[in-house]
């Protein structure tokens, strides 16, 4: 296994496509934030701090205590170069703020790409499991296997009263944030999104587009994660996100299936003209692949493309951001070459499907 | 106007300071700018704006209470890492776990807008939570014997003195 190889394959397992609920809920992720007790936060630790605490945690998978958990590999960051890093970034595997500000940084990363425990980002220590398909609870378990590990080794800043203390007040208490990922094309298409989104907000829970924080949502992807870390138990805060969770994918069935008996024609016009652009542009951005690729996604899910895989939405969008197209290419570029590399890509990608007989 | 520094001579020397629509004004004359060590604009060791700005920034015409809880505030400091409450609230990250401790008092408002709640109710670390645990159930004990205690019954105050011995043992052990 070698360090290159994270930032080359552009499939993780959670791109895969499959697991539960997988034509609507791309993926499920835990994160939890801990620290270790006597030493200062990143933000105000001294770079020798910083790396003692690198030290004492990459000890954790060094002598082998992450073993009955699985295979895992440890990453130090500036060993990376930035393109390296961006890539790691666009695949979710490290924070944007780990890949660029961070000193001391590091990662270890399981195998199959499905944990990244990063060092030195915003707290000593963030666990994240990210499992493809509606598996939010199974993140859960995993990622609270892998904290008991650390806890075992290492002392947390705990306190009675405040839980696991952590950097930023919004997360303190449990430390977790539980997100799922969800594709909701019919619920944006029949205009109801904002409606849902809003109560969603609601019940504590917040929304955000597919690269986190601020970004908005692409694709009709969007991100909806818990709020509160402090006086809810880490099974209510997952219980209550999976409820959620759940509902929204009961509306975007119904909306899919509105869309379907009444106005059948349009979607699979929209479909076919999406798929048609795809697979011959010269030329395409980001948001509007974004776009083409969600109605692609959608006509797959729907049984109108019957050619092409639901694995080729989730991939395509990864593998058509600017870090991962340079890579790809191995050349730096420009905007205008970046689309047009975006849109060659993409062509190759839809033939290769259709050569290979489709899903 | 009158300078605002003595009360006697006419003001010569005006400033408007003008922050978020709330207009500042400070009015001295030369005489008091002189006094200051300063001296007017153009003049040898010209007197700087800098100096009259920083001067306006302490300068509170209200003299308002408002002001004395800024200070105190500013004063609010975490002996650990050395962060203060104000670089904390403009950072709104914490430096170090004992910034939790040091800034308590001013930490549950806080936590109650963003969470809605003070307490924490999730999970405990296996380690050094059984050691929480034992704590709690030792204050506890400690102070049933001292009711046996003042009601003279020794031989239960016995009983618990030796029990509290034995998870003061497990603590060790930890």
């Amino acid at each position: 296994m070698t360090k290159r190889r994270f930032s080359q394959q552009a499939v993780s397992d959670w791109m895969k496509g499959d697991g539960p609920e997988s034509d609507i809920v791309i993926s499920s992720r835990i994160r939890i934030a801990r620290n270790l007790s006597h030493k200062p936060f990143p933000m105000l630790a001294t770079n020798d701090q910083l790396v003692e605490v690198m030290e004492q945690l990459t000890e954790v998978e060094n002598s082998g205590k992450l073993k009955p958990i699985g295979k895992f590999e440890t990453i130090v960051l500036s060993e990376l170069n930035e393109l390296e890093r961006r890539v790691l970034v666009e695949k979710h595997l490290i924070s944007p703020n780990l890949a660029n500000e961070s000193r001391g940084g590091a990662v270890i990363l399981s195998d199959n790409e499905s944990v990244s425990i990063m060092i030195n980002e915003e707290d000593h220590l963030r666990i994240q499991c990210l499992y493809p398909g509606f598996q939010i609870k199974e993140a859960w378990t995993h990622a609270n296997r892998i904290d008991d590990v650390f806890e075992d080794e290492t002392d947390y800043a705990f306190d009675e009263k405040k839980g696991y203390l952590t950097s930023c007040p919004t997360n303190v208490g449990t430390g977790i944030r539980a997100s799922v990922m969800m594709h909701l094309p019919a619920l944006v298409l029949t205009q109801q999104i904002n409606r849902i989104l809003s109560a969603v907000t609601q019940v504590g829970l917040a929304v955000r587009g597919l690269y986190g924080e601020g970004s908005e949502a692409l694709g009709n992807l969007f991100q909806i994660s818990n709020q509160i870390t402090l006086g809810q138990s880490e099974t209510e805060i997952i219980d209550n996100l999976h409820g959620v969770a759940k509902q929204i994918i009961e509306h975007e069935k119904a909306a899919r299936s509105r869309l379907m008996s009444e106005s059948r024609l349009r979607i699979e016009d929209r479909v076919k003209r999406s798929y048609g652009i795809l697979s011959y542009a010269a030329v395409i951005d980001s948001k509007e692949s974004a776009q083409r690729l969600s109605d692609v996604r959608l006509g797959v899910d729907l049984g109108l493309l019957d050619d092409v895989s639901p694995q080729i939405m989730n991939e395509l969008i990864v593998m058509t951001q600017p870090g991962f197209l340079q890579q790809a290419f191995n050349e730096k570029m420009s905007a205008e070459q970046r689309d047009y590399r975006r849109a060659e890509l993409i062509r190759k990608q839809l033939r290769s499907q259709t050569e290979h007989g489709g899903a | 106007m009158i300078c605002q520094e003595c009360g006697n001579r006419p003001a010569t020397l005006h400033f408007t300071k003008i922050v978020n629509g709330e207009k500042t004004e400070f009015h001295i004359c030369e005489a008091c700018a002189r006094e200051r060590g300063d001296s007017i604009p153009g003049a040898v060791n010209g007197f700087s704006i800098h100096n009259l700005l920083s001067g306006l920034l302490d300068f509170d015409p209200s003299g308002s209470a408002s002001s004395a809880s800024l200070k105190q505030q500013q004063a609010l400091r975490c002996e650990e890492c050395g962060l203060t409450y104000t670089q904390f609230s403009k950072l709104g990250r914490f430096g170090c776990s004992s910034c939790y401790r040091h800034f308590a008092d001013r930490l549950d408002p806080l936590l109650k807008r963003v969470h809605g709640n003070t307490v924490h109710s999730g999970k405990i670390p296996r380690r050094t939570g059984s050691q929480i645990q034992y704590k709690r159930e030792i204050e506890q004990l400690r102070g049933e014997m001292q009711g046996h205690i003042e009601r003279e019954e020794f031989e239960s105050a016995a009983e618990l003195r030796d029990r509290i011995r034995e998870l003061e043992r497990k603590i060790v052990d930890l």
